[in-house]
């Protein structure tokens, strides 16, 4: 007997469970938490040291020229670099003795002998974009060098200018033209008042009473800003602590008197708290320096304390992908900061995952036991009984099997052989229509997963690929160097499947038009390369000598074709040539 | 606990004086308190009603700030404080149920949200009686006899400490 398609909506698996979060956002009462205003102006560049995409940074590439030079050590090229950042903070002598770290990695053994002449004759790639990576020294050195700038031009001492600079989201010049036109006002929002007179220091005051504790005690140390709201030492300490420890909170915290906005400055702070409390007042401070500024983002990778400069721009992210690499070698979109997923843009990133979310594993299950009515096109899951279905919904009588009209069947029930007469091959014909989107979408998604399957294996292949150079050296006589070939191809490998992988989620959303197919050989080839790379890879070691020549060249024909594959979306993208069936 | 002194500065403060319409209901520890407090003017909303508020202090007060709410039924008092002649007439106020106001800023479980009361719009130089006052004028100000929205969903999920309520204070108006 016929089963509708009820039980599909059942059978789905559970996909959103994302109400719950509502009920929390109650409303509200009195005084709002101060919000500044957020000028749109854009803060002029900074960026001293240009840098690429590819190979992996700065001083990667010039750990390269010093390969291909050999003229310079690997310590002058650390050196130019640091130079380079720092140029313009040269009134902080910080020594660099942190910066080297920065460079330590890069000499890595990646031998990617095939690239180096593109990296050197060619300066940027289409699909690449300029950043810095800034250590956390280096961010806190920014911070100072913009503070001492304010403090300098503006005339106020550092603690206030860097307070006014956290206000105005270090937006320099919007902030020297409204203190300009309105110094007071200014001040006063940014929650600095205009009184600068008076040391910070702690007094002993005859008479005072704590307005917090309520101790009066001879010799009480007492704390009070420019505002002139006395507390005991003690109770300033508590606050701050509560402030910084438990909250979170470094940029904006307020003295503790009632509807006082004044902001506790730097000075202060260090007059009143604990070591430990000022270095994570200062890691706060940091954190909100680079959550303020549009052109940092911190890098996401566990524990990884670096920050990317980068200036694209959130409307620039419909035309460029913008792939940056850290220098913890973490590759990820300084858009979204999810990783790599060029030649795809955010925004389609974003809906091919919601969809891979809500939809992947339900039209699997759609695909593989369901079938639609011949007529009208439901969607029917024949969950027992016989071939001989009626649709629930338009009584269409059909053969689950051969999805012919029933009636022609005959006697020969219940074991049907009919798969070639005319009314079964139409019907399936017209089932196959039906079924084009949805296998359409399939056949997208399980690229796209079996790339990233092959992407989560990664880390095994890294480790066999280190055994095999280890077991390849004792077995050929081959040296360290000359086995290096195997993690170059390892790399490329990883490297291609994770843009490969993305080609399949852009080529969902992608219309056709002229370059599609452009764009789909491209795909093909690098599919087809990477595939007999992952062959040759994955051949048992004592033919893995024999095939060094062949690897290196295909691991090459890799690099290639994933470099002219993203070029050629990334142009594309850049000049608004790709159409695509979604709005976005 | 760091607030001795000052809670107790504070209840003898409030022993001196209290604001009209305001008064303590119980105060035999320093860890939890409650207030009664009336509105005085006309404000329909709340003619003839005596709501009662419960504060309970941290170990951090005053800090952080004391959590507060309406409550309905007062927990039966322990032991009444000497300094109040009138022990029976003072138990019955005790343990007559109270209603929870209705405020587009008051959960129907007794829970406030008002930015005075989280850690970003705390004070440590507030007191019980300026929380008191607040709560007071943000009951005379109000002319809506609604609950806040989703105010069922609200009572019926909510597990969480009430200073660990991610409320958002936008409304500036009531």
């Amino acid at each position: 007997m016929s089963k509708a398609a009820e039980a599909i909506a059942d059978s789905q698996p559970p996909s959103k469970a994302k109400a719950a979060t509502k009920a929390a956002s109650g409303p509200g009462l009195a005084t709002a938490p101060l919000k500044p205003p957020r000028p749109p102006t854009p803060t002029p560049a900074t960026s001293t040291t240009e840098l690429t995409a590819r190979g992996s940074s700065v001083s990667s590439v010039s750990a390269k020229k010093d390969i291909v030079t050999s003229a310079t050590t690997s310590m002058d090229s650390d050196d130019d670099f640091m130079s380079d950042v720092s140029s313009q903070d040269d009134f902080l002598d910080t020594q660099d003795s942190d910066n080297d770290s920065l460079g330590e990695d890069f000499g890595d053994l990646d031998g990617g002998f095939s690239d180096d002449k593109d990296l050197l004759t060619q300066k940027r790639k289409p699909y690449e974009v300029e950043f810095k990576v800034l250590n956390p020294a280096d961010i806190e050195r920014e911070q100072l060098a913009q503070i001492s700038d304010v403090s300098a031009i503006l005339g106020l001492p550092p603690e206030s200018a860097a307070i006014l600079l956290r206000f105005g989201r270090w937006k320099r010049e919007k902030l020297i033209e409204s203190y300009m036109d309105h110094p007071e006002v200014t001040l006063e929002d940014a929650g600095l008042g205009t009184n600068f007179e008076g040391a910070a220091k702690l007094e002993t005051i005859p008479g005072f009473m704590c307005e917090i504790c309520c101790e009066d005690g001879e010799g009480l140390k007492s704390y009070a800003m420019r505002c002139g709201h006395r507390f005991c030492v003690d109770c300033y300490r508590h606050y701050l602590g509560q402030k910084i420890k438990e909250e979170g909170e470094a940029a904006r915290i307020e003295c503790p008197g009632e509807h006082c906005h004044r902001i506790v400055d730097s000075r202060s702070l260090d007059l009143l708290v604990t070591n430990d409390l000022k270095t994570r007042y200062r890691v706060l401070l940091t954190r909100t320096y680079v959550d303020d500024k549009e052109n940092l983002r911190w890098c996401p990778a566990p524990n990884c304390e670096y920050a990317v400069d980068c200036h694209v721009k959130n409307r620039d992210l419909r035309r460029i992908v913008p792939t940056v690499k850290c220098a913890c070698s973490h590759e990820f979109c300084f858009g979204c900061t999810l990783n790599d997923h060029q030649p795809t843009p955010c925004g389609l990133v974003k809906m091919w995952l919601q969809k891979c979310e809500d939809d992947s594993e339900t039209a699997n299950w759609i695909s593989a036991n369901t079938k639609e009515c011949p007529r009208c096109q439901s969607t029917i899951e024949k969950n027992g009984g016989c071939n001989h279905m009626t649709c629930r919904k338009c009584k269409h009588e059909f053969c689950w099997m051969c999805m012919g009209l029933w009636s022609e069947h005959g006697t020969s029930w219940y074991n049907c052989n009919r798969y070639e007469e005319k009314s079964g091959s139409d019907a399936r014909g017209a089932q196959a229509k039906s079924r084009a989107s949805l296998e359409r979408y399939l056949h997208y998604y399980n690229r796209y997963a079996n790339h990233e399957q092959s992407a989560k294996l990664d880390k095994d292949l890294y480790l066999k690929t280190e055994k095999k150079m280890t077991s390849l050296q004792s077995q050929s006589g081959l040296s360290w160097i000359e086995v290096q070939f195997l993690d170059t191809a390892s790399q490329a490998l990883q490297q291609c499947r994770q843009t490969l992988k993305w080609t399949y989620a852009f080529a969902f959303y992608l219309a056709r038009n002229n370059l599609t197919e452009i764009f789909e050989d491209n795909q093909k080839d690098l599919e087809m390369a990477v595939e007999s790379l992952s062959e040759m890879f994955e051949k048992p070691v004592p033919d893995l000598a024999n095939l060094k020549v062949d690897i290196l060249d295909k691991t090459a024909y890799c690099n290639k074709r994933r470099i002219i594959l993203l070029s050629d979306t990334a142009e594309n993208l850049k000049s608004g040539e790709w159409s695509f069936n979604v709005t976005w | 606990m760091f607030a001795t002194k000052r809670l107790s500065k504070e209840l003898l403060k409030l022993k001196e004086h209290v604001p009209p319409g305001i008064s303590v209901a119980k105060s035999d520890n320093l860890e939890e308190w409650q207030m009664d407090i009336k509105v005085l003017d006309d404000n329909p909303l709340y003619q003839n009603q005596t709501y009662r508020l419960k504060f309970t202090f941290g170990r951090k007060y005053p800090i952080e700030p004391p959590e507060v709410q309406f409550i309905t039924v007062a927990a039966p008092s322990t032991s009444t404080s000497p300094s109040e002649p009138n022990t029976d007439t003072d138990t019955e106020r005790n343990n007559t149920p109270h209603s929870i106001p209705m405020h587009p800023h008051i959960y129907s479980n007794g829970i406030i949200c008002l930015d005075l009361l989280s850690s970003a719009g705390w004070s440590p130089v507030q007191t019980v009686e300026s929380v008191c006052m607040s709560i007071q004028s943000m009951l005379t100000a109000n002319t809506k006899n609604e609950r806040p929205p989703g105010d069922a969903e609200f009572v019926n999920y909510n597990r969480r400490r009430i200073r660990d309520i991610p409320f958002v204070y936008e409304d500036d108006n009531v």
